[in-house]
């Protein structure tokens, strides 16, 4: 009897609306659109303002000087978002371009094969730093410091103080043409390519929502069925691939297959992955704002070289855009709590009010 | 009346002491930097009975070994200060700069200078980590960028050379008393000081309450802002000092001064058994792990290794102490289970 009841009464149709914000408040009062904006606003002004900045020059080097630091931080922003991080991308993209280098010149290889090898050299990277981290349960910041170590001393070990340097032109020159007859360099196409697929990844796929629940609360996610250790193990494998890709690209561009190349570019992608609004937490960030972050920085850098402003700016303005982002995050936090005390009270007195005037009616 | 509800160990102290000196972390990487100093004797007695073999011996290790007892006091607190590196060239530029506008400036003063620019320097990233709530890898990523790019912005092209510093500061570089270099007393004197403090001053024990369970010590009541604010400092004002130290041995400073210097001093701190994760480790632990470090890199060439693997080494000896910690951490556990479960 009361089973049916509760049967009957229960409502069918939802009578709260699905958000509690409109639609348009939730896509443009986000952070990943404030550093599109900044982004779209630097744009603007350094096309208005510094001169040669509107050449069709300017966008080709932009996309050719930041290709790899853009490829690698698309993963990195998933293994962020898992609460994880990896310090050792660089030194993968050291290793893979040394990989290349001698597999190329050392054993003859044709380059599509050295560099599949190279990618495969990338993916044994990942799984130690991914076994580490999510089998054995090791603090990923600690791993990755070592394994940054590993990989960059392999490098620099297996080739010392040389570089490979000769590389067919067909190759070294297909990694600097343009899309047709474009403005655009080739490198964009396996950018877009991977972004696509990371895209679907983590917002359009099962695996993404676990990538979130882990980054709010692994055991949460553990206990919601989410495979927690190997998504982990999958995102450092991923990112070490990706990485060495980064490293083929950068051995093909510039014709030179050096130990130490790209070194420190593990704390640029993930300054631009921060920037982009993914919360060092874990649990938070979207790739537009990731890409936004990555294209900031190089915006900023290509007006300000052509500014003739040294790197040594360059860097000062981008550690102030880290700092001041992430401090940010923390004031508006500040405020929204600040005000939901304001109206917290405000309600509270009207509560008191009504109860009040409604007592006196009684009366 | 009221019963002991913990009896007095039965085992006698002096097993007790010993049991725990043949267990403790620093004992192990002490014991490793003696085998490798052992080995690389046998192998070429220059290493330790050449001419300036002994004092290059604990000379080398003393920048790092400073850097690493304020990266150690930092880890402690469940944060990490990634800065160093640019605080150590930014103060090392900054003496430089100070003999080439006061020649006469007394060295005792150029340090004192050193170890407040540089506690200033912490301070920032100290005010930026506790009031903003804000993860300290990502602020002292950012603040790394901003000191290197101070740093390499006021110094341009210049550098400081030896002969724009006076006699009487670079000899410290290289002046001994009693055959032992003067840097190295001074960073013995930096790690008893700052160690004593952390082993028995309430505030070095506080740092360790924070990093074990930061939530449990602000509802304690411990004043976390200000701890933290204050290792930081310390970070800070160690690195000001390696800074002073650095312009002092190496007699010249460009512009690449302290570069990539913060991850050895993370490195030094975790392969000396300081927990990355906070709350355990001690000073002393990092500053050998920071002696480690530096003596394999010393070590290697003469065992015929060639130096390029140098980093390869010591990556293999962070990932061999993690693991090894760990294992460590999961046996303890589970023997105070069986304990639980057979009382």
């Amino acid at each position: 009897m009361t089973s049916a009841t509760v049967g009957d009464t229960a409502p069918t149709t939802r009578t709260y609306p699905a958000y509690s914000r409109p639609l348009w408040r939730r896509v443009l009062l986000t952070r990943e659109f404030a550093i599109i904006a900044l982004l779209v606003l630097v744009f603007a002004w350094a096309a208005g303002n510094v001169a040669n900045f509107n050449s069709p020059l300017t966008i080709y080097f932009l996309g050719l000087d930041n290709a790899e630091i853009m490829l690698i931080a698309l993963p990195m922003a998933l293994v962020i978002i898992t609460g994880e991080i990896d310090l050792s991308v660089a030194s993968v993209v050291g290793l893979s371009s040394v990989m290349v280098g001698i597999l190329h010149q050392d054993a003859g290889l044709s380059i599509p094969l050295a560099g599949l090898i190279a990618i495969l050299v990338g993916v044994v990277a990942g799984a130690l730093n991914g076994f580490l981290v999510a089998y054995v349960g090791l603090p990923s910041l600690a791993v990755t410091i070592g394994t940054q170590a590993l990989f960059r001393g392999l490098a620099v070990g297996l080739l010392g103080t040389t570089a490979k340097t000769d590389f067919p032109t067909k190759w070294t020159n297909l990694a600097q043409q343009h899309i047709g007859n474009t403005r655009y360099p080739v490198i964009v196409i396996p950018i877009l390519v991977l972004l696509v697929i990371f895209v679907w990844l983590l917002h359009f796929s099962s695996f993404g929502r676990g990538v979130f629940e882990i980054g709010l609360n692994d055991e949460a996610a553990h206990f919601s069925g989410v495979n927690v250790a190997r998504t982990k193990f999958i995102l450092f494998i991923l990112t070490a691939a990706v990485s060495a890709a980064a490293g083929i690209y950068i051995t093909l561009r510039t014709g030179n297959a050096r130990g130490d190349n790209a070194t420190g570019d593990e704390l640029k992608v993930i300054a631009a992955v921060l920037l982009g609004g993914v919360s060092i937490f874990g649990g938070r960030g979207a790739l537009h704002g990731v890409v936004a972050g990555v294209l900031l920085i190089g915006v900023i850098q290509s007006a300000m070289r052509l500014e003739n402003q040294t790197v040594n700016v360059i860097n000062i303005v981008i550690g102030a855009l880290l700092v001041l982002s992430v401090m940010s995050t923390s004031v508006l936090a500040w405020l929204s709590k600040q005000s939901a005390r304001r109206t917290g009270l405000g309600t509270l007195r009207r509560r008191q009010a009504v109860a009040s005037s409604s007592s006196t009616t009684e009366r | 009346m009221s019963a002991l509800t913990l009896s007095p160990s039965e085992i006698s102290p002096v097993r007790r002491i010993l049991g725990g000196a043949l267990r403790s972390r620093e004992i192990a990487v002490a014991v490793v930097l003696v085998l490798v100093i052992a080995v690389t004797t046998v192998k070429n007695s220059h290493f330790l009975f050449g001419d300036n073999s002994w004092r290059d011996l604990l000379l080398t290790p003393s920048i790092l070994l400073i850097l690493a007892v304020g990266q150690a006091a930092v880890i402690i607190t469940r944060n990490v200060d990634l800065s160093v590196g640019s605080v150590v060239g930014l103060t090392a530029y900054l003496t430089g700069r100070i003999f080439i506008a006061h020649p006469g400036t007394p060295v005792f003063l150029v340090f004192l200078i050193g170890l407040g620019f540089g506690a200033v320097l912490g301070l920032v990233n100290g005010v930026l980590v506790a009031w903003g709530k804000v993860p300290a890898l990502v602020i002292t990523l950012g603040t790394m960028y901003i000191y290197r790019g101070i740093f390499l912005s006021w110094a341009g092209s210049n550098r400081v050379n030896a002969s724009d510093m006076p006699d009487s500061f670079l000899n410290l570089g290289t002046k001994q008393i009693a055959s032992i270099p003067v840097l190295f007393l001074l960073a013995v004197v930096v790690l008893a000081v700052v160690g004593y403090y952390l082993y028995t001053a309430r505030g070095g024990r506080e740092l360790y309450a924070i990093g074990s369970d930061p939530d449990a010590a602000d509802l304690y009541g411990l004043k976390v802002t200000r701890r933290i604010l204050a290792a930081f400092l310390l970070s800070g004002a160690m690195a000001g000092l390696a800074g002073v130290a650095t312009a002092a041995r190496y007699g010249t400073v460009s512009s690449n001064a302290g570069l990539n210097l913060e991850l050895q001093a993370v490195g030094a701190a975790v392969i000396g058994g300081v927990a990355i994760f906070g709350g355990s480790g001690t000073v002393w632990g990092a500053a050998i792990g920071a002696f480690l470090l530096v003596t394999i890199n010393r070590a290697l060439p003469v065992l015929g290794v060639q130096d390029f693997w140098q980093q390869f080494v010591v990556g293999v000896l962070i990932i061999g102490s993690i693991v090894l910690d760990r294992v460590l951490s999961v046996r303890r556990d589970r023997k105070i289970i069986e304990a639980r479960d057979n009382a």
